[in-house]
């Protein structure tokens, strides 16, 4: 048990310090939204583009990509990775991206030469944007069941059917996807793995607004869309396994650490400055306990999360450390925005940019797309199959036999 | 940045555990608490043999000088296996306060024997940690008066740790105490009442900051209580999931229906990251002093809430079972309920946390 850094590290850590110091006021907002859709996108870097090459020239974005598909080519090191994230949630600061942190390692990983070049440099340059095109109407947690079809017609594989639940559809350049070319196949033997430009003809988005009234999701409908044979990742039937690859990269990216304690932070703050009958919030002791319970929790997934990494420095498998963490973490955060708004009462429920409104309603805001993100990504009771079967090693349920039709 | 144990620490877990398998099993643990027994003399001479109770103590008294991240790898190990002996008063409260606040000549006096198992030591802190049918105990002239409840590990004590209203720490030999044993749900550690009337005592009083010195040993027996019931946890959940891996209803092993299952995955989910929480407290008592007290607090409350929730979750796993005799899960049910409210209740420990943060 150490937990010191070496110097190297607290070199490092210092240089980053001194670079955000200079650099921070060029940072785009924490908050900055990208354009309502591709039409009204600018000629030119915006500055969200123009922040990320900063940070990729310095080594904090993009780190360990290829120099040759534009990345820094750094080995991989995730003490630094932890670092660079802990200290941009420090200083609050918009922190780079690695293109998308689904499409991108999986191209490196499974893609041909010619994909790699095509896609990784203007995605981590934030010129190719991404959504993912997995979930349907009919498959959900049972994702392999999906029936959105792409059949070859000469050189093109032509896609039918409707996806769901695709986030940043609206605004993103470009899809990866899942679709059946095998139908004569096993289920999960009959996928493969396409990626295409979201301005193919026979894709036409929809906004499916949630219940925080916002549409941050969409369906997505295709009719004979034509995407060149080419374009696929993998081979024909092994989309299965290419997507597992990508479903591995986003459930690590869930529930991170120290979302939950700047939340907490946040909490406290506001438990110090609202009063209710003119007495602070943090006065009163049955609020104070929740509190207090919370940051125990959050402490516990903080340390989690640091032996989570003492393992990956160690390139041992963590296990059940990181089983659990898209499951808790996603539960705590629900947790803590629901413990702000009773800190609030009635102020709590204030929406739609009301007067006497708090943080602008981001706490209902976040209480909602929390309960979205405790159901997406591998629902909840998905996560605990995961985690009794994987980690426990607990029987499967008995497969139902499927009706032949 | 390395947040895992050493092979050390992993070796010394791993000794403990084979002792304790071959000397503790359910068998013994009955029998030791139909007995009333809380300190099994086989067990505790196969531990004193590899140094347990002089894990904190330094090498200068005869002690193994290791620290309390080691001694917390002990406790879980202890409560993983309902171990019949004392250790969380004697071996880790006593020696650190003695170490702390005791002259030289008291740690000559005290250390070695304490290191050698040849005596143990009570720990009476109730003035400290929510009192309750207490008398406060006074000091007057080297010699103490008042009553404190619920002090951990007296059974055969051949002398008591006790801290005055006043954070005066002292000790106080067998003989110079009434001593009325308590009788609590878990039988296997002994706590009761202890009455001083004019009690000839010993102060502990080289210390400069005698409240700072008793919070701190305080924190340190936190520590090892949460690490005691996350080793309880840790054996409920594992026979939990090794139950619903044999156990057949409709034809199937039940933990492949998701309501077991999904039991045993609750579980896990909310014990896992206690292990971090354990670590990280214990460690920072010994290294990182500005996060040791609010660390110590948490996780003694941490634990409490999730060490109630396994107990309850993997006796449902064990269906009837579970609330039997014959199984003796209840061993570990009830010791994980000792240690939610010994040396402070969650709320009692979240409330002092919140008044270290400023928030009271």
């Amino acid at each position: 048990m150490d937990l010191e850094y070496s110097a190297e590290y607290d070199a490092f850590r210092n240089e980053l310090r001194q670079f955000l110091d200079e650099h921070k006021h060029l940072s785009p907002g924490a908050v900055a939204r990208p354009p309502a859709n591709r039409e009204e996108k600018e000629d030119g870097p915006n500055p969200a583009q123009r922040w990320q090459q900063l940070l990729i020239e310095h080594g904090y974005a993009a780190r360990t990509i290829p120099k040759e598909y534009g990345g820094c080519g750094e080995e991989p090191d995730p003490l630094k990775a932890h670092i660079i994230a802990e200290e941009f949630a420090k200083a609050r600061v918009r922190p780079g991206h690695s293109g998308d942190n689904r499409l991108v390692p999986t191209v490196l990983e499974l893609g041909t030469e010619e994909q790699k070049r095509w896609l990784v440099p203007p995605s981590i340059r934030g010129e190719m944007t991404w959504c993912q095109g997995y979930s349907e109407p009919g498959s959900g947690s049972d994702l392999a069941s999906l029936s959105t079809r792409a059949e070859v017609d000469g050189d093109d594989f032509v896609i039918n059917g409707q996806k769901i639940w695709t986030s940043g559809a609206q605004h993103a350049d470009m899809m990866f996807c899942l679709v059946r070319t095998e139908p004569d196949a096993p289920k999960h033997q009959g996928i493969s793995y396409l990626v295409f430009s979201m301005d193919t003809p026979g894709i036409e988005v929809r906004p499916l607004v949630t219940m925080t009234g916002e549409a941050t999701f969409n369906e997505v409908f295709f009719t004979d869309a034509r995407v060149p044979k080419n374009q696929i990742i993998g081979k024909r039937g092994e989309g299965w396994f290419v997507a597992n690859n990508t479903l591995k990269h986003e459930r690590e990216g869930l529930g991170d650490p120290h979302q939950a304690e700047n939340r907490f932070r946040e909490i406290e703050e506001l438990m110090s400055n609202e009063n209710v009958d003119g007495e602070p919030i943090m006065n009163n002791p049955a609020h104070r306990d929740r509190l207090l319970q919370l940051q125990g929790r959050m402490l516990a997934m903080k340390y989690n999360g640091m032996r989570v990494l003492t393992s990956q420095r160690k390139h041992e498998e963590p296990g059940l450390p990181r089983w659990i963490i898209k499951l808790q973490g996603c539960e705590l955060n629900h947790q803590m925005a629901a413990m702000a708004i009773d800190a609030l009462g009635e102020l709590g429920t204030l929406y739609h940019r009301s007067d006497h409104i708090r943080a602008g309603g981001m706490w209902q805001q976040r209480f909602m797309m929390d309960l979205g993100l405790i159901i997406g990504g591998g629902t909840a009771q998905i996560q605990k199959n995961m985690i009794g079967e994987r980690a426990l090693g607990l029987p499967k349920e008995p497969k139902v036999e499927a009706k032949s039709a | 940045m390395d947040f895992a144990l050493s092979e050390e620490q992993q070796f010394l877990k791993q000794t403990v555990d084979d002792v304790l398998r071959d000397q503790c099993t359910l068998d013994v643990v009955r029998a030791d608490a139909a007995d009333n027994q809380t300190k099994n003399a086989s067990l505790y001479d196969a531990l004193t043999q590899i140094g347990i109770p002089g894990t904190l103590i330094s090498e200068d008294y005869g002690g193994v000088g290791l620290r309390l991240l080691d001694a917390a790898l002990i406790a879980e190990s202890l409560g993983g296996s309902v171990a019949t002996i004392p250790f969380i008063g004697s071996s880790v409260v006593a020696p650190l306060a003695i170490e702390l606040a005791g002259s030289d000549e008291q740690k000559n006096a005290w250390l070695p024997r304490l290191a050698n198992g040849e005596i143990t030591c009570g720990v009476a802190f109730g003035d400290h940690v929510g009192a309750r049918d207490n008398e406060p105990l006074t000091s007057d002239d080297a010699s103490i008066n008042g009553r404190s409840m619920f002090a951990l590990d007296i059974q055969n004590a051949d002398v008591m740790l006790v801290a005055t209203a006043d954070c005066e720490l002292h000790l106080v030999e067998r003989s110079e105490v009434e001593l009325k044993p308590l009788y609590t749900i878990d039988r296997t550690r002994s706590v009761g009442e202890l009455v001083f009337e004019k009690s000839s005592s010993e102060p502990l009083s080289s210390t400069s900051d005698p409240s700072g010195t008793l919070a701190k040993v305080i924190d340190a027996g936190r520590v090892v209580v949460a690490a005691d019931t996350l080793g309880a946890g840790q054996t409920m959940l594992d026979k939990a999931v090794a139950y619903a891996g044999e156990r057949q209803q409709f034809n199937r092993v039940i933990g492949s229906f998701q309501a077991v299952k999904h039991m045993c995955a609750e579980m896990a989910a909310e014990l896992e990251p206690c292990r971090s929480l354990v670590w990280y407290a214990a460690h920072a008592y010994d290294a990182i002093p500005e996060d040791a007290r609010l660390t110590a607090c948490h996780a003694k409350a941490h634990l409490a809430e999730v060490g109630r929730f396994v107990a309850r979750k993997a006796t449902e796993v064990h269906g009837g079972m579970g609330f039997t005799d014959l199984l003796g899960l209840h061993y570990w049910f009830k010791r994980i309920e000792l240690n939610r409210q010994l040396l402070g209740t969650p709320e009692f420990v979240r409330n002092e946390a919140a008044k270290m943060q400023g928030w009271v």
